[in-house]
């Protein structure tokens, strides 16, 4: 078989997500909707103070971005799973890691990056202080990839587990536990005008290594699942 | 035959893995339950009281061997799940999920004690402090592993699936760790420990023996549960037959 | 082409099927038989290389073509949008412009009439049709197929013989599955028969 080069069925994958989910986008907002719910919950459980709501905001932000990401990481795989489609994809030859990692972009431009647009208006319902939001857009921006790459790991791993949610969550939250503390001490940095580079950097610096490594990951969990 | 291949061979076969780990067993036992005896003694009788804390801080020699065992099977859960992995050997397998309910009982005891040690200095049970927080995460890798094997059905697919996911929670220990302290540092958060970094001496060698002691225990406890487990497993297998036949002869 | 030996799989510690062994060469139509439940597919996704041996080997030159009970088709795609995906996907040899040669490919499986639907309206044998395209625009030139007769209509079996015969006239080997009475028609073909793990009576394998 000439097998198909591999930009090429990179790009056909890709296409074909963007394609389901622009034929499912009713669905694309399930998370987001969840995620203005979850956030909208602090002030009613905390109280309406600006100044506490400010001094809790970048780690109630955050928090819900991990909670609306993992509610959408259990369908990255599993309708491909569970028609066969990822079985092929498998038996087609092309390297299952880069097919991982393009399920992987296609969930983060449908799922994160919408996430890091609403981040105004979440700043804006938590008070959060203007010298705090265009780094919680980085942050956001540079996090919620990495998100999407552990959570592809767990994705992979309880693929074919009849209620992998639930496990799926509990998988991946101690490894976000990194990111959740410098993404969250970044913008709280900024706020109090402290420096926030070196966060922002390590954050980088992980999102690179997570880039390359995950998709491996990934790839075997998949091979895993199938078997 | 490379002498290398030879002693993976060797040790991956079920029978010879029985046996061997049989006899070594009580030996285990035996070296626990002295190393303990010193260890403790040392202790909580030997070493001085601390000038602050008082008697409490005693508990420190079981809640400092405890978070390091907890860290080191982990590790340790990784090293052999790599191995099952490329190798396919089917003992690392058994080996590490038999690692992961030990692994998660000394994280336990860690927050347990830590959170007793906390007590009279701090007035509550808990504080977010940096190895507390750290030994919380880890039992929830514990759980998620432990989680992963049972969801699974099928049991070479389910050791498969725990030995990767510890690869990739031990990969992200030392991350995790390192930003939890660094978390700590930032709040100024309450911490638990001995006041002053030096430990004297006299503090340091219960240490060790309790440390070594945990050590034997984990060794004695792991082999049994894979001994079992490698029993459940193969029991349609001439081996085992020929085991407990020879019981009866 | 393609040849095993003494080749088997465990699950829950207990072989899936009895040992197997047979060897394939060009044009040649392997039918594999059994009682449900005995390994048939099993057996496939082993020649395929998604599942790893538990004993025995395999020997095969190529990566072979696998279609399987579950059709690999998106609810949401259309006919048309799916088998452009697989030929984008998998790429193909054949020369051509992708529209025209998808058209093609849909017309050959005959499934013209609803290649503009969406995959969720499609009846069990369209489905099957479907699943069945990618041997029309696929290089391999091992074919496993697990029991492609199911749900075919009389002249989607006819379809399918056609495609077959052409296959193995190219020299191509394939590989069917069977539990009983859709058996290929008018073809000169080994038989193997498995016997599964939890049957003790003495059957016979190829």
């Amino acid at each position: 078989m000439s097998r198909q080069a591999v930009g090429t069925a990179f790009a056909a994958l890709l296409r074909r997500d963007f394609l389901l989910a622009y034929r499912r986008r009713a669905e694309l907002l399930q998370p987001l909707a969840f995620l203005l719910v979850v956030v909208t919950l602090f002030p009613l459980g905390v109280g309406p103070s600006p100044a506490l709501l400010a001094s809790i905001a970048p780690g109630v932000i955050w928090i819900a971005a991990l909670l609306a990401t993992v509610l959408s990481l259990d369908s990255l795989f599993r309708s491909d799973f569970e028609d066969g489609t990822l079985e092929q994809m498998v038996l087609s030859g092309q390297s299952l890691a880069l097919i991982a990692l393009a399920r992987t972009v296609a969930h983060w431009l449908v799922a994160g990056l919408p996430i890091v647009l609403l981040s105004p208006l979440l700043a804006m319902w938590m008070n959060l202080p203007d010298e705090g939001l265009l780094i919680l857009i980085e942050s956001l921006a540079i996090g919620t990839p990495v998100l999407s790459l552990i959570g592809a790991i767990g994705g992979a791993l309880t693929v074919s587990l009849k209620r992998g949610g639930q496990l799926l969550s509990l998988l991946v939250f101690p490894l976000y536990v990194p990111l959740l503390i410098l993404a969250t001490s970044a913008v709280s940095s900024a706020v109090a005008g402290l420096p926030y580079t070196g966060q922002l950097g390590l954050m980088i610096a992980g999102l690179i290594a997570s880039m390359t490594l995950a998709p491996f990951a990934t790839a075997a969990a998949l091979k895993l699942s199938l078997s | 035959m490379n002498p290398i291949y030879l002693f993976f061979h060797k040790t991956g076969s079920p029978p010879w893995f029985y046996r061997f780990s049989g006899r070594l067993i009580p030996w285990l036992w035996v070296g626990f339950a002295i190393l303990t005896a010193v260890g403790l003694y040392q202790g909580l009788l030997v070493a001085p009281a601390d000038y602050q804390q008082g008697e409490s801080v005693r508990i420190m020699y079981i809640h400092v061997p405890a978070a390091w065992m907890s860290m080191m099977i982990y590790g340790l859960m990784a090293i052999m799940g790599f191995i099952a992995l490329v190798w396919r050997i089917r003992i690392m397998e058994v080996m590490v999920i038999s690692s992961a309910p030990v692994g998660a009982a000394f994280t336990i005891i860690a927050l347990v004690t830590g959170s007793l040690w906390g007590r009279p200095t701090w007035g509550t049970y808990w504080v977010w402090d940096a190895r507390l927080t750290s030994e919380l995460v880890l039992l929830f890798l514990y759980f998620g592993v432990i989680a992963l094997y049972n969801a699974y059905d099928e049991p070479r697919k389910a050791a498969k699936a725990a030995a990767l996911m510890s690869i990739v929670g031990a990969i992200n220990l030392p991350i995790i760790h390192f930003s939890v302290e660094w978390w700590n540092t930032l709040h100024q958060g309450s911490s638990i420990g001995t006041s002053g970094n030096s430990i004297h001496p006299s503090m340091l060698w219960p240490l060790l023996w309790m440390a070594i002691a945990f050590k034997f225990y984990y060794g004695a406890n792991l082999l049994s549960r894979a001994r079992v487990r490698l029993l459940k497993q193969d029991h349609r297998k001439r081996w085992v037959q020929d085991l407990l036949t020879e019981g009866k002869s | 082409m393609l040849a095993v030996s003494e080749l088997s799989f465990e699950r829950y510690f207990e072989r899936v099927f009895e040992p197997v062994s047979f060897e394939l060469g060009a044009g040649s139509l392997l039918l594999i038989t059994g009682s449900n439940g005995c390994g048939k597919t099993t057996l496939l996704k082993l020649l395929a290389g998604v599942l790893e041996p538990s004993e025995g080997e395999i020997h095969k030159q190529q990566q072979p073509l696998y279609s399987g009970h579950f059709p690999a088709i998106k609810d949401d795609l259309s006919v048309e949008e799916n088998i452009r995906f697989w030929m984008r996907f998998m790429g193909t040899r054949k020369a051509g412009q992708m529209s025209g040669l998808c058209e093609q490919v849909i017309e050959e499986i005959g499934l013209t009439p609803v290649a503009l639907q969406e995959g969720r309206t499609l009846s069990a044998g369209q489905r099957k049709r479907c699943s069945l395209a990618r041997l029309l625009f696929c290089d391999e030139t091992v074919w496993l197929l697990d029991e492609p007769y199911s749900n075919l209509d009389p002249q989607g079996i006819a379809m399918l013989d056609r495609i077959v015969r052409a296959h193995l006239e190219d020299g191509g080997v394939c590989v069917m599955t069977t539990h009983g009475s859709l058996r290929p028609e008018g073809f000169d073909l080994q038989e193997c028969h498995m016997i599964s793990g939890r049957e003790r009576y003495a059957g016979d394998g190829a």
